[in-house]
């Protein structure tokens, strides 16, 4: 190939391997040598960019790998747990829910909108490559600090994007959880996560079988775009983070809108043996999965995969990460069917490749043999690393009484509701079609959102939670707590928590102490999942959060959904009626360390995060949940940042009902309103219900405090000045608005 | 009532509009875009919400031109019910079977929440269970629904009494705040001259049952299967 005349570039000579070249595909000297030895030769360019994409952080898992072992994932209704495109559990009646979250970080900070589509893009495709038809997307947002010059752009971009995505798309976007905080400059969150149905007995996963049959390539057509993403995704950013634009992948709802009906038309017509989306590091990695979890090789002919330009090698064509792809294996003789289904949606179709008896993951290019590896030893021999890691030191616990409050209770009510992360996200999930479908029973703005499945009267609740805070003080506590809140949310609209997806965002685990925060949240997440029966049944790793070396807060994003047999039923936060008891459900004890009080009114991020009692937890939210299927409960909110206060004006503005409140406790009153105790609910029930709902609690153990009743116009906390609906109403919704039409 | 819900690629509320008309009583069926003819005896065409083609290029200016809209302006041609909703109006106004064009929002974003709407006229195969000035609460899911035309468009629509519905507020009242997209004369659906064809930004077809958040938009389903 030293003739200058070919223009034939993708047979041109692939550059020798160096130290350097190694080195800039992320692989560390001695996972080099590893390479060399499971090869048994100096590998090609194109093997060193495989094993560069199967072995970065994102696809193998190296750092958490261990830790994540022990997790909970199994229950009698989890039909598929960890480990498959997405996680799968039974719901009743021949049906079953398909769900995930994935982190579309790094992008996202370089390219805030196409960053988000492609995340949205990518956890839709891994839900209906399952055979689930998307029900519901939602999301988990972190940005910086709301004077970093850049927030504006990236939460205007992000936004645009997880809209564009999903709306054209047609599923809609139901929830999630927006925050800011000056640990996230540098390095955005955008957890994306989907919710599908499909029957239990027609789940397809991607473990290929048969020897000789056709592997085929559907979707879009393969770029340039998106190369090495996966290996960006697993490093830290330097200040040149723009300089990776050319890494990021471009979206496009419309080619993923006609993927999933002809996957869902194709899967219905008999051909599929197995199935795998093209998502992080492409084909290399579908290819593999595939073929590995199956026991068989894979044999493709690049020469067949449809591309979008000429002359591209065999290293980009294994490499990209072109959007809207699927890798079959389809059963033989259906090449037609599939082909027949793929023309009439307009998208491309190609038999690339067979499955074979080697064992053996072959890359054909122009008749030459570009790569020839083991293909269970390119997953199962991934490094694992066993990281040094040191536990987070212990905050001391902070007493209310010494934590003097600077405003009053009325002042730091309205400047609570008014700040970026408790203010009101309508600016936000307005822009998401979240209407569409007319199954979504509680829209964006509750505790849970609720969508009914199919025609009913079932339906599914889910949500996205995590108190980053928390996480940052104390892991082990903060994971724990994640997982709680989730089901307590779930819990608060009626719904019996099912399971979760995990998405966790850490630093550079090379590091012991941000190692050493993973290692304790997924403990926490742990002990929590095993207390409240709620295992995980799909997740994600996403590290190397980090900038100029300092790391985010450990964010281990929780996706919890949960079922309520009839929508009917379920328990929104609003007040409803004048008169009704205001009932506080749990234990307080006035906790302010690493509170949102004492963070945005006094300033400080200090103290012990309040612990989680998780037997307390299970009890308290099985009572609430009785309340409310027995149709006892009138109106529900749990309690979490920002306590007591800030959910009954929640209540009050989403009822347009205000009321009185006394304080009915011996904490001090700062504590008291805007403590952060855990496993707390507000229930509303009609007065004369007050008694037998005392009576019941007292039965099973669960404190219960009579707050006052709801009415009136003015919100009255105790004997505070009364807060108009009106008042409450623009500090909660004036703050993101008038942010964002502010100019950077 | 048998309705044709015409599907074009990235169409995305088929099954909505499907579900609100089944449940008026209309006989559904679902029509592919690469289709030259509408099944014998359809009475209503129904273009429904989504993004056709992308939307890549103008909102609805491909499907505008499909095969199968010539079938349809055949259809409304002889006085048969056309229906366009969101992207359907975007699909109507791009075939020429409405005037005017859909622009980009005013406010540049897209935008999905609740939306009053004022009741223009109830004398027509779209409206009759309704009553003349009713306020009615459906929703609003778009990036482009600015109703735009020419003064003499807009002079003539008016005057000959052809716009269905205006954004107000729940009072009633039109205009200021409650118009969502910058519309000219808060004009959120307009009839074609014979009152057959009907287009439409706000989605009615996902407002039918209290427990999804209202049922304001039956009225027009029952109105056409009355």
């Amino acid at each position: 190939m030293a003739s200058g005349s070919t223009t034939d570039h993708t047979l041109a000579a692939e550059p020798a391997i160096t130290p350097d070249l190694v080195a800039s595909h992320g692989l560390k000297p001695d996972e080099y040598q590893r390479i060399l030895k499971l090869v048994g030769r100096v590998p090609s360019f194109t093997e060193l960019g495989i094993f560069s994409a199967m072995w970065n952080e994102h696809c193998s898992y190296k750092s958490s790998r261990l830790h994540l072992k022990g997790l909970p994932t199994s229950a009698p209704w989890v039909i598929q747990g960890p480990g498959e495109n997405a996680g799968v559990i039974d719901i009743g009646d021949g049906d079953a829910c398909v769900f995930k979250m994935e982190s579309h970080n790094h992008p996202s900070f370089i390219e805030p909108y196409q960053g988000a589509t492609t995340g949205v893009g990518g956890i839709l495709r891994d839900v209906f490559t399952m055979g689930a038809r998307p029900i519901a997307c939602l999301n988990l947002l972190r940005f910086g600090a709301p004077d970093h010059w850049k927030t504006r752009q990236l939460v205007s971009g992000v936004v645009a994007g997880i809209g564009g995505y999903g709306n054209s798309f047609g599923v809609p976007t139901v929830g999630g959880s927006v925050g800011f905080h000056s640990r996230y400059d540098g390095n955005i969150l955008v957890n994306a996560m989907a919710v599908g149905i499909a029957k239990t007995d027609e789940i397809f996963y991607a473990k290929a079988t048969g020897i000789g049959n056709p592997i085929v390539y559907l979707g879009s057509k393969t770029g340039r775009d998106g190369i090495h993403g996966a290996t960006m995704a697993s490093a830290a950013f330097e200040a040149d983070a723009d300089e990776k634009r050319p890494t990021v992948q471009v979206g496009d709802p419309f080619a993923e809108k006609l993927l999933l009906e002809a996957t869902l038309e194709l899967m219905r017509s008999g051909s599929v043996i197995a199935i795998q989306d093209m998502g992080a590091a492409g084909l290399t990695s579908s290819a593999v999965e595939m073929g590995a979890k199956g026991d068989l090789g894979i044999e493709l002919d690049l020469d067949k995969v449809p591309c979008r330009e000429p002359g591209m090698t065999a290293y980009e064509m294994m490499l990209s990460e072109s959007q809207e792809r699927m890798l079959m294996v389809l059963k033989p003789g259906m090449e037609a069917v599939a082909q027949a289904i793929f023309v009439k949606w307009g998208l491309d179709f190609a038999v690339i490749g067979k499955t074979t008896d080697s064992l053996r993951f072959v890359i054909k290019h122009g008749g030459v043999v570009k790569a020839d590896l083991p293909i269970k030893e390119l997953g199962d021999e991934a490094p694992l690393y066993d990281r040094p890691h040191v536990p987070t030191p212990k905050q001391a616990v902070l007493n209310a009484a010494q934590i003097q409050p600077p405003l009053s209770t009325g002042d730091a009510l309205l400047k609570l509701l008014g700040s970026p992360d408790l203010c009101s996200k309508r600016w936000v999930w307005e822009q998401y079609d979240h209407i569409i479908s007319g199954n979504v029973v509680q829209r964006p703005g509750g505790d849970a959102a609720v969508v009914r499945v199919g025609n009913g009267p079932k339906g599914l609740a889910m949500c996205t939670d995590v108190t980053p805070r928390y996480c940052e003080a104390d892991p082990f506590e903060g994971g724990k707590q994640a997982v709680a809140e989730s089901w307590r949310n779930l819990t608060a609209v009626g719904a019996t928590p099912l399971a979760l997806t995990d998405n966790l965002n850490f630093g550079n685990p090379e590091k012991p102490e941000y190692m050493g925060q993973l290692v304790g949240c997924i403990q926490g997440i742990g002990a929590a999942v095993l207390a409240l029966d709620f295992p995980i049944v799909s997740g994600n790793v996403s590290l190397y959060n980090e900038t100029q070396g300092k790391g985010i807060l450990p964010t281990p994003s929780i996706g919890g959904v949960g079922l309520i047999a009839d929508v009917a039923l379920a328990a929104t936060l609003a007040f409803k009626q004048d008169g009704d008891a205001i009932l506080l459900i749990g234990t307080t004890l006035g906790w302010l360390g690493q509170s949102t009080y004492l963070a945005e009114i006094c300033g400080r991020e200090e103290g012990a995060p309040p612990p989680v009692d998780l037997a307390l937890e299970r009890k308290t939210g099985d009572f609430v949940r009785g309340l409310i299927l027995q149709g006892t409960a009138t109106a529900v909110h749990d309690l979490s940042d920002g306590g007591l206060a800030v959910a009954v004006a929640e209540m009050a503005m989403a009822g347009q009902l205000g009321a009185r409140l006394t304080l009915a406790s011996s904490v001090p009153a700062h504590g008291f309103w805007f403590g952060e105790d855990q496993a707390r609910y507000i229930v509303t029930c009609r007065a004369d219900a007050v008694a037998h709902v005392k009576a019941v609690g007292q039965a099973q153990g669960v404190e219960i405090t009579a707050l006052g009743s709801v009415g009136g116009k003015d919100l009255l906390l105790g004997d505070e000045a009364p807060i108009s609906l009106e008042a409450l109403k623009f500090a909660h919704e004036r703050w993101l608005p008038s942010y964002m039409a502010q100019v950077s | 009532m048998k309705a044709a819900v015409i599907t074009f690629p990235g169409t995305n509320r088929e099954s909505d509009v499907a579900r609100a008309l089944t449940a008026s009583g209309a006989q559904v069926s679902h029509i592919w875009h690469g289709d030259h003819e509408l099944p014998q005896g359809t009475d209503l065409v129904v273009l429904p919400g989504g993004f056709s083609y992308g939307d890549y290029l103008r909102c609805g200016a491909i499907a505008g031109r499909a095969h199968v809209m010539d079938a349809v302006r055949a259809h409304a041609a002889r006085g048969g019910l056309v229906l366009g909703i969101c992207n359907g109006f975007q699909i109507l106004v791009e075939s020429g079977l409405l005037p005017g064009v859909l622009m980009r929002n005013a406010g540049l974003k897209f935008v999905c929440r609740m939306q009053h709407l004022r009741v223009e006229r109830a004398d027509t195969r779209f409206s009759a269970q309704y009553t003349r000035h009713q306020s009615i609460e459906v929703c609003i899911a778009h990036g482009e629904g600015n109703y735009e035309a020419d003064d003499d468009t807009i002079a003539r629509l008016e005057g000959e009494g052809l716009v269905a519905f205006r954004y107000c507020d729940a009072a009633g009242h039109v205009g200021g705040e409650s118009n969502p997209n910058g519309s000219r004369n808060d004009i959120a659906g307009i009839y074609s001259p014979g009152l057959n064809v009907l287009g439409m930004m706000p989605h009615p077809e996902n407002l039918i049952e209290a427990i999804i958040g209202g049922v304001d938009g039956r009225g027009l389903f029952e109105s056409l299967c009355a």
